[in-house]
């Protein structure tokens, strides 16, 4: 079997990119978080604060690792596995990530080492300052890394000469027409993955009875702030669908699983989408409600898949199952929103078992979703690399063989795996230690100072073993 | 159209991006190769301390080196990182490892060898394979139409074998001199005691590299043999530099090792680049050749000419901030 390069560094970007995607996008998050709680200890000088701050920061700081190291392979991608493409886009794209790097990377990596190791060598008002910084950076660089996205998705002020893209309009490739959707789409997934990671851990310490008046503060802050996002996302949500209508139709009728353009198109609650034969099997559907979604007309028009040539159609079932999944998820933490408000009264949100019970799971939902709704726009849009314009084929390195890309391919999976089986053991570990760890260090520190190891979180947490 | 030759401003800032990478980069990669030979686990955790608040930052100078090369000269980034896939990859891996042991090894107490393997394994693979694309570049890379057009194993050669061994003794003698600069008591002394060690290694391999180098590239040959002389001032700075580390390290002082180790990269790499000038991609391909759009490049240098400074001066603060000895128990939270 011939070993098809373009087949497996798509593969490949997918997967390191997906690796990469659900720490930052935690991480967005929790930064903001955190700097939250410590204008909380700044201002108020509540003890509580802190502790919950510190708790975080140890938490950030394993998730972050692993976007940094993660987000390393990222900048090589383009040129190992995709150079053509790097080539032709690079008047555009060099600057863009650079101006990353530049203004978001380094922010970042600088206060974040004040935010890990500087609380006792720096004065209150600059570990502060460090906190919003490292948020900020999080959120630059999400602007930077969306908009050179969003220009893949929907190119625009540039045109082409001698086989390279030259950028006649800045504003108008940096803020193209996707952007600002996918970046407030992107911004509210980052704070739901940052409230109901938050929440779920906070509700889990609660189920255990364990600093509960540390764990309730932190929970009711988190449902305040999913009363107003969760919500917010679904508006933000369909803006985006419909931005996407207007410039790739196509992936719109993907996650219809809508064949054939037509009006009174239902809302495919299931189907099984079958590429071959162009058409659904066991559709189940809700009559002309997908039309009056994308339309605001139950006898709008909907294009259909069939409308371009099959070598210009993604693979539909892939998109159509993934969206579902997005919206179911984030149907739920409306759910979960709604509920947290309705047990308010009495302090019911942190007293009601099967709530917390419900709570837990849902720290992993945002990450799915996420996945999922990348996973929407990404295949959405296959065969296109620049959409309408250089297709996956074209923009792949000319000199990769299938079989080198295969090994970087096992190479990556082998290594990831690694990476993420100890970020979740320690993180884990990291959990079941608690809040309480930051006292049992205060204690350690008074009996043992000379000895302790340290870092951002130094308490081994394993059993000592025997060991010192 | 073009008032002012921007690829040349740019030429200047990516070689500034590389060596400062190198240099900060260079001493935490070392602190990892040198972490197996530490004498003890105390030292170890002193040494790792000791690069903790900064290495982020320090790698981030070669994600901009990547997309700064993307942006500046796109025909490098698009025919070096090809041409040393399987390279790219191993680097990558062993900078994913030894980053993550930063934040486990302090978590682990029975697994803690596991992450000290890492952080030395990956600091050393990492270290090797950069070494590995210094020597690619010096032996220079098949292209055709401006693409690369060799096989994914062409980068591997006894010459950038040495080329990458002679990196991981230069970076290990960064780490040393840092760690004599950063430590005190059983840590310094065993760093005081290899540091001359490291020194004969490096000046060892670049005394190879310099016999082999005219028989790989006649070019380079004929740019030091035959026409401009001042160059000679580059490799007998970087020789002082290497006598000042023999003779500060006889003398005990802490801080002049590593000032003269830096000393000895920046000459050397110089040296290096005077050899290739204008040569981006060896032996056909210069820095006009591969630019991308002066309009480009020109956006991007406004941007950078405003947000450099204040990165060069916060990350100078973080320095600042962690300045002087690491001591067992620190407070860090």
């Amino acid at each position: 079997m011939e070993l098809d390069p373009v087949l497996i560094s798509r593969i490949q970007f997918a997967f390191v990119v997906s690796f990469h995607a659900i720490f930052p996008v935690f991480t967005i998050g929790l930064a903001s978080f955190i700097a939250f709680l410590e204008t909380l200890a700044f201002r108020t000088g509540n003890p509580i604060y802190t502790r919950l701050s510190k708790f975080w920061i140890k938490v950030f700081a394993v998730v972050f690792g692993m976007g940094v190291v993660s987000g390393i392979v990222m900048s090589f991608q383009f040129g190992t596995n995709w150079s053509n493409f790097a080539q032709a886009t690079a008047n555009f794209m060099g600057p863009v990530l650079s101006y990353e790097v530049v203004t978001a990377f380094f922010l970042e990596a600088a206060f974040l080492g004040i935010l890990l190791f500087g609380r006792n060598k720096v004065p209150a008002g600059v570990y502060l300052f460090a906190s919003f910084m490292v948020a900020i950076g999080t959120f630059i660089s999400s602007f930077w890394i969306l908009s050179a996205n969003s220009w893949m998705h929907t190119p625009a002020g540039t045109e082409m000469e001698n086989g390279m893209h030259q950028v006649v309009s800045w504003s108008a490739a940096i803020f193209n027409d996707s952007f600002w959707y996918r970046f407030a789409h992107m911004g509210l997934a980052s704070f739901l993955t940052g409230s109901f990671v938050v929440a779920a851990v906070s509700a889990w310490f609660l189920l255990k009875g364990r600093e509960v008046e540390a764990n309730r503060r932190a929970l009711s802050m988190c449902l305040w702030l999913l009363l107003i996002i969760a919500p917010a996302q679904l508006w933000v949500g369909d803006l985006h669908g419909l931005n996407t209508l207007e410039h790739q139709p196509t992936k719109v009728a993907a996650m219809e699983g809508n064949w054939e353009t037509s009006g009174n198109v239902p809302l495919l609650l299931f189907a099984w989408p079958d590429q071959e034969a162009q058409t659904n099997h066991f559709e189940v559907g809700i009559p002309g409600l997908a039309s009056l979604i994308l339309k605001h007309d139950v006898e709008g028009e909907v294009p259909g898949i069939s409308a371009v040539p099959r070598d210009e159609q993604p693979p539909v079932a892939i998109v159509f199952w993934s969206f579902r999944v997005m919206v179911g998820l984030g149907m739920l933490m409306i759910a979960f929103a709604v509920a947290g408000l309705l047990l308010r009264p009495g302090g019911r949100y942190w007293q009601k078992r099967w709530f917390l019970k419900g709570l837990v799971p849902m720290g992993v939902a945002p990450f799915i979703a996420v996945l999922a709704g990348w996973f929407v726009t990404e295949i959405g849009r296959v065969p296109w690399l620049v959409y309408g314009q250089m297709t996956q084929a074209e923009g792949v390195t000319p000199s990769l063989s299938g079989g080198v890309a295969l090994f970087s391919l096992i190479g990556y999976m082998l290594v990831y795996a690694v990476v993420f089986t100890a970020g979740v053991y320690y993180l884990t570990r990291l959990f079941e230690a608690g809040l309480e760890a930051d006292d049992a260090e205060q204690a350690h520190d008074d009996a043992e100072r000379p000895k302790r190891p340290f870092s951002a979180a130094h308490v081994p947490l394993e059993s000592t073993g025997g060991q010192a | 159209m073009e008032p002012f030759d921007l690829t040349l401003i740019w030429a200047g800032i990516i070689a500034f991006g590389v060596i400062m990478y190198v240099l900060m980069d260079g001493f935490d990669l070392g602190v990892g190769i040198l972490f197996p030979l530490a004498p003890d686990e105390e030292s170890r955790d002193l040494m790792m301390n000791s690069v903790a608040p900064v290495w982020d930052g320090n790698e981030t100078w070669l994600v901009l080196g990547g997309a700064g090369l993307l942006a500046a000269f796109p025909m490098v980034y698009t025919i070096m990182l090809p041409a040393l896939y399987i390279g790219v990859f191993l680097m990558l891996a062993g900078l994913i490892f030894r980053g993550i042991a930063f934040e486990f090894r302090f978590k682990a107490n029975r697994s803690r060898y596991l992450w000290n393997i890492a952080f030395a394994g990956g600091s050393t693979v990492a270290a090797f394979a950069q070494g590995v694309v210094v020597g690619k570049y010096i032996e220079g890379i098949q292209v055709a139409d401006g693409v690369f057009v060799g096989g994914p194993l062409d980068f591997l050669t006894p010459f950038t074998v040495l080329t990458g061994l002679g990196l991981v003794a230069g970076y290990a003698l960064l780490g040393s001199t840092w760690t004599i600069m950063k430590t005190e008591g059983t840590t310094q002394a065993w760093a005081y005691r290899i540091t001359p060690w490291l020194l004969g290694a490096v000046l060892a391999v670049f005394l190879l590299i310099s016999i082999w180098t005219p028989s790989i590239d006649p070019a380079a040959y004929e740019r030091w043999f035959s026409t401009i002389h001042v160059i000679w001032v580059l490799p007998a700075l970087a020789l002082f530099c290497a006598w000042k580390i023999w003779r500060s390290v006889r003398q005990g002082r802490e801080g002049v090792p590593f000032v003269a180790t830096m000393g000895m990269f920046v000459f050397t790499y110089l040296g290096l680049l005077v050899s290739k000038w204008p040569y981006v991609v060896p032996p056909d391909i210069t820095l006009y050749d591969a630019a991308s759009a002066w309009e480009s490049q020109l956006f991007l240098l406004l941007g950078l000419l405003f947000v450099l400074p204040f990165v060069l001066i916060y990350t100078a603060w973080t320095y600042w901030v962690f300045r002087g000895k690491v001591r067992a128990g620190d407070g860090y939270h």
